[in-house]
């Protein structure tokens, strides 16, 4: 099953590797991580999805709070979260396609960040859901390049 | 003050008195400032292996920090096997490596290697140094998580300029690290659970292991088990964690365990391991490991728990904690009384395992048999000495034929399984325990592994012994061959073996040989009185083996036997 997992780190040097090398060492998969700092500078957050059965899962983390640089792990799979991925697609936009490409902008309420002769650069966040439904449609148009963040993830407020 | 009068002035007010190391052009002002100094001992090793083994050893036999310096490059990454070593035993070991100066790190320097990168998976943390006001907060931590929760290596890292510039001595009284706080204390009520749950079964086994030796609990093990009567079993790493000749010991379990305690943990219907980690070499192929128990798991380490098999109680704390309190809820009541009158039957059964099948070997007038050699030793020493193991033959015969009635007298890499530990190790050990007698029990392969380190037994005139069962051939390996791979010897038979008895006499130390199996006693003897270090060096038949063997991947209870 996959799993969303939240990880306060010290914010350091070395601390990445030392959670990714906790990964690859002990065959465990990343489907995705993000890292970047919190309100306190001093505190970095990982947002890691990964996926197992019960027993892996409960293995991994005990193994990330075992690490002397992690403070804190939440698995958010089964908590009530807001989780968001952002994409930038370079997409094909011939004067044919032009306007199919600037609607499906609109139905999914993404952005033209980049504008060439013959091709747009689109942004959009939303769920994996969300992306996957707009790359689908974008792709009989024409995909030239996809670039596309990790899970990040958020604790709905009570 | 220098980041080298820091180093040297903070581990004189750490406590520690001795190190072991080797210098190098990353840690010369380090030895500049060592020279100087009256409080830090420090023993100049062969190998930088050696050193770490040297300050394993003397942590497992004293119970305090081990400590190494070492240099860059290739005298850091020689400490590599020594220490995954103890991080597979969880021994508290602090290795200093020197380190090219701060702004020559990736530059591919003479003499770099990213130590903490190589040791990040096989040391419980590890710092790179990078100012030297930071120096001595991060010796302080170092100590603290290297000897606190599951012990553990830690490594610093130290660049030369770091140790070159100047700043002010300011020693942490007190460490605060938010991401590291082991539980101590286990959870009263699952403690209650577990008690509970015991009472209510009847054929019950304690499991101990290494942990149980880390904690300091072998008292509290002793008297839960004398209250209820629970037969005990210990891994390798626990020997000497509960008295070899108490009544209630069965021995080792596992891959070369007695057939009794394989039995008993196979038939339970409840095991309490106490820091013990149900490694593949104790429990055989483990979807049959102990079928019918179900199992208390007491540990420190929460990673140990659920890891192998599933744990019907868990309890996550210190093994001298938890069994206090289990002590609390049994002692003086009257149930006590009536649950060992209650598990008779089954103390009557383990009992006939253990008559029917005990450790045997066939003696004979013929060449020498490993095993008696260790009986000899044992005789000899009243079981009073300090032993030490390479890997292989040697360390299960050790383990078998040795009775261990005390903690911190078996000294052995369990997990990584090390050739060329026990050697390294006895020393360590001799300086932790000047008085004590140490022995090296080893064999012609190991022990050629670190055998340069017989110039700093005699260098330091520190006394180890070493007792080469000399088979001419890598036993174990051997051995697998010979069960597994149709006696197809392939590069397990050593022709070329160094005469022992002379090598050690080049060296300075005294040697000994006995070939016949009258002569071995006397030999033995002579051997462990020489004054200083000495080699005994006993060919030993080499078809001998290790039984009883369970198969890798078979059941615990599909055994060969003798």
């Amino acid at each position: 099953m996959r799993h969303t997992i939240s990880v306060m780190v010290e914010n350091e040097f070395g601390v990445l590797s030392r959670v990714a090398g906790l990964f690859s060492g002990r065959g465990f998969n990343i489907e995705s991580l993000s890292v970047a700092e919190t309100l306190d500078p001093s505190v970095s957050r990982m947002t890691i999805v990964t996926s197992g059965n019960d027993q892996i899962i409960e293995q991994i983390l005990k193994q990330l709070n075992k690490l002397i640089s992690v403070i804190k792990v939440v698995d958010l799979t089964g908590v009530e979260t807001v989780d968001r991925e952002l994409v930038l697609v370079r997409v094909n936009a011939e004067s044919e396609t032009k306007a199919e490409v600037l609607r499906l902008v609109d139905i999914f309420r993404a952005k033209i960040v980049d504008v060439a002769p013959r091709c747009y650069t689109i942004e959009m966040t939303g769920d994996g859901g969300k992306v996957n439904a707009l790359l689908q449609l974008l792709r009989p148009i024409g995909i030239k390049e996809i670039v596309r963040t990790g899970r990040v993830a958020i604790a709905r407020g009570m | 003050m220098t980041g080298a009068e820091i180093f040297v002035k903070a581990l004189a007010d750490l406590g520690v008195d001795v190190v072991f190391g080797y210098p190098g052009g990353a840690v010369l002002n380090i030895y500049d400032a060592l020279f100087k100094n009256t409080k830090v001992r420090h023993l100049l090793c062969r190998h930088e292996q050696g050193a770490v083994h040297m300050a394993d050893g003397y942590a497992r036999a004293s119970g305090k920090t081990g400590v190494c310096l070492v240099t860059s490059g290739p005298g850091a990454t020689n400490t590599v096997t020594g220490i995954a070593t103890a991080y597979m035993d969880s021994i508290p070991v602090v290795v200093f490596t020197g380190q090219v100066p701060t702004l020559m790190i990736g530059n591919d320097a003479f003499q770099e290697a990213d130590i903490v990168g190589i040791t990040r998976p096989c040391t419980k943390h590890n710092y790179l140094v990078k100012e030297t006001k930071d120096l001595a907060r991060i010796m302080k931590e170092a100590f603290y998580i290297a000897s606190t929760g599951r012990p553990g290596p830690v490594l610093v890292d130290m660049p030369k300029d770091v140790l070159a510039g100047s700043a002010e001595y300011a020693l942490p009284k007190e460490v605060n690290l938010r991401g590291y706080r082991p539980t101590y204390e286990g959870h009263p009520r699952q403690v209650e659970s577990a008690v509970r749950l015991v009472k209510e079964m009847e054929r019950p086994v304690i499991y101990a292991g290494g942990g149980v030796i880390l904690s300091g609990a072998s008292p509290q093990l002793a008297e839960l088990a004398h209250i209820l009567g629970i037969p005990v079993t210990t891994t390798l790493m626990g020997m000497g964690a509960f008295p070899g000749t108490d009544p209630l010991y069965m021995g080792m379990l596992g891959m070369h365990g007695t057939y009794c305690a394989n039995m008993a943990i196979s038939h339970s219907d409840v095991i309490i391991a106490f820091g013990a980690r149900f490694d593949d070499r104790v429990t055989g192929k483990v979807d049959e490991f102990a079928p019918h128990a179900k199992i208390v798991h007491v540990d420190i380490d929460p990673t140990s728990i659920q890891k192998n098999v599933p744990v019907d109680i868990p309890i996550v704390g210190d093994l001298k904690d938890v069994l206090k309190k289990m002590i609390r809820l049994v002692k003086g009541a009257k149930e006590a009384a009536q649950y060992r009158e209650k598990i008779g039957p089954w103390r009557g059964q383990i009992e006939t395992w253990a008559t029917t099948h005990p450790l045997s070997y066939k003696r004979g007038k013929g060449k020498i048999k490993p095993q008696y050699v260790v009986e000899q030793i044992y005789a000899l020493t009243k079981g009073q000495a300090i032993i030490t193991t390479e890997v292989g033959q040697n360390q299960m015969f050790a383990a078998q034929y040795y009775k261990f009635d005390r903690p911190r007298t078996f000294l052995s890499s369990g997990g990584l399984g090390t050739m060329g530990y026990g050697f390294p190790a006895a020393i360590g050990a001799q300086v932790a325990m000047p008085d004590r007698l140490v022995i090296d029990v080893a064999g012609d392969g190991s022990i050629q592994m670190n055998i340069q380190e017989l110039a700093t037994a005699v260098q330091y005139r520190l006394p180890v012994k070493v007792v080469i069962l000399n088979n001419g051939a890598l036993g174990m390996v051997r051995q697998w061959q010979e069960l597994f791979f149709q006696g197809k010897y392939s590069q397990t038979c050593l022709p070329q073996i160094p005469d022992f008895v002379r090598l050690a006499e080049a060296y300075g130390a005294a040697g000994f040989r006995a070939t016949r199996t009258e002569e071995v006693t006397e030999v033995l003897s002579k051997g462990f009185s020489a004054k200083g270090p000495a080699v005994i060096d006993i060919p030993t038949d080499p078809d001998e083996m290790v039984y009883p063997m369970v198969p890798a991947g078979a059941p615990l209870t599909k055994m060969l036997l003798v």
